[in-house]
């Protein structure tokens, strides 16, 4: 399908997501991180969810570099490594057995876009079939987000607004 | 503590950037019943507007007056969802029924429409005040800003 848009843009990612973990200078690193947000987004875009790939790309490339640039205009710029070198030889069997064991898993997982799947058969045809009619909005993600799983989403923004109560609390305290 | 950038294109830049986002915050945020976007990236974009207006023009700047002023009122939004929620409870329905709102001379999909623009709001006023609370709390340094601010 969107196959040879999809395989040089995982590349990317992979190149992206190294290159920030091993850059030494952290302000470089943010930024190739901020890349690394935006080859996601064009990912999600390729895949059909436009919505995610939009916040991927606000959040993600725009508002996440942001703060991580504050926080390091605060504190060190230099990548200083907090653990003992010994535990590399661990994590170079651990971590590429995981990743064999998730691909292994992986196998069982339903096709891609596949109609018989248990997402596609549930209560998915009801909210594609009824969001025009219930509630005359046309995009159905809006309407799943907002109307038929409002709840959820709620507890999303108190989840969102637990954090800038944290932050507030720990960084925005004055010093009496 | 951040001050004004010293580079006359990033003034200027920033003049006439900052308005452009804010419109397209605000399309993103009404629009998105038709179209990609929503409360959550209408009210970042939004945020992230006035997040330029601080890094341009520092913390003092008459352009950054917006954000100082509203960076306290996270809860606004939250108060405004579940206040909505709210509202379905006081007409007869379960909490975020947007069916039950009592308002006369509408029909049931016109309320539950009308229930999802009022959430969307709530969403992007705690998410755009939460990111410029954020912003304050890392860079404003309370020692320096009391005493000369």
């Amino acid at each position: 399908m969107t196959f040879s848009f999809e395989v040089p843009l995982l590349i990317l990612l992979i190149l992206t997501a190294a290159g920030a973990i091993l850059v030494k200078d952290l302000v470089p690193a943010v930024f190739i991180l901020g890349s690394y947000s935006f080859f996601l987004a064009l990912v999600w875009a390729c895949l059909g969810a436009v919505d995610v790939a939009f916040v991927e790309a606000v959040v993600g490339a725009g508002l996440a570099t942001v703060f991580f640039l504050l926080t390091l205009f605060r504190t060190a710029q230099k990548d200083t490594r907090l653990y003992p070198s010994s535990y590399r030889g661990a994590a170079l069997i651990g971590l590429p057995l995981l990743g064999f064991l998730i691909l292994y898993a992986a196998n069982d997982l339903p096709k891609f876009g596949d109609p018989a799947s248990p997402a596609s058969v549930h209560v998915s045809p009801v909210y594609l079939e009824n969001s025009l009619h219930d509630t005359r909005t046309p995009n159905v993600v809006t309407s799943v987000l907002m109307d038929y799983r409002a709840l959820d989403t709620l507890i999303e923004t108190v989840v969102i607004f637990t954090a800038g109560i944290a932050c507030a609390l720990l960084l925005g305290r004055s010093r009496e | 503590m951040i001050h004004a950038h010293d580079s006359l294109i990033v003034l200027m830049l920033g003049r006439i950037l900052i308005p452009l986002v804010q419109l397209y915050g605000l399309y993103v945020l009404f629009f998105g019943q038709y179209g990609p976007g929503g409360g959550f990236v209408g009210g970042v974009i939004f945020g992230t507007s006035m997040i330029l207006s601080v890094l341009i023009f520092g913390h003092g700047a008459s352009y950054s007056t917006m954000a100082r002023t509203v960076r306290h009122g996270d809860g606004v939004g939250l108060l405004i969802f579940a206040g909505v929620g709210g509202l379905c409870l006081i007409g007869g329905g379960e909490f975020l029924n947007y069916a039950a709102l009592e308002i006369p001379g509408l029909d049931v999909a016109s309320r539950r429409y009308l229930g999802i623009v009022l959430a969307q709001i709530g969403v992007a006023v705690d998410v755009g005040v939460t990111a410029i609370s954020i912003v304050f709390s890392l860079s404003f340094d309370h020692e320096d800003g009391d005493s000369h601010a």
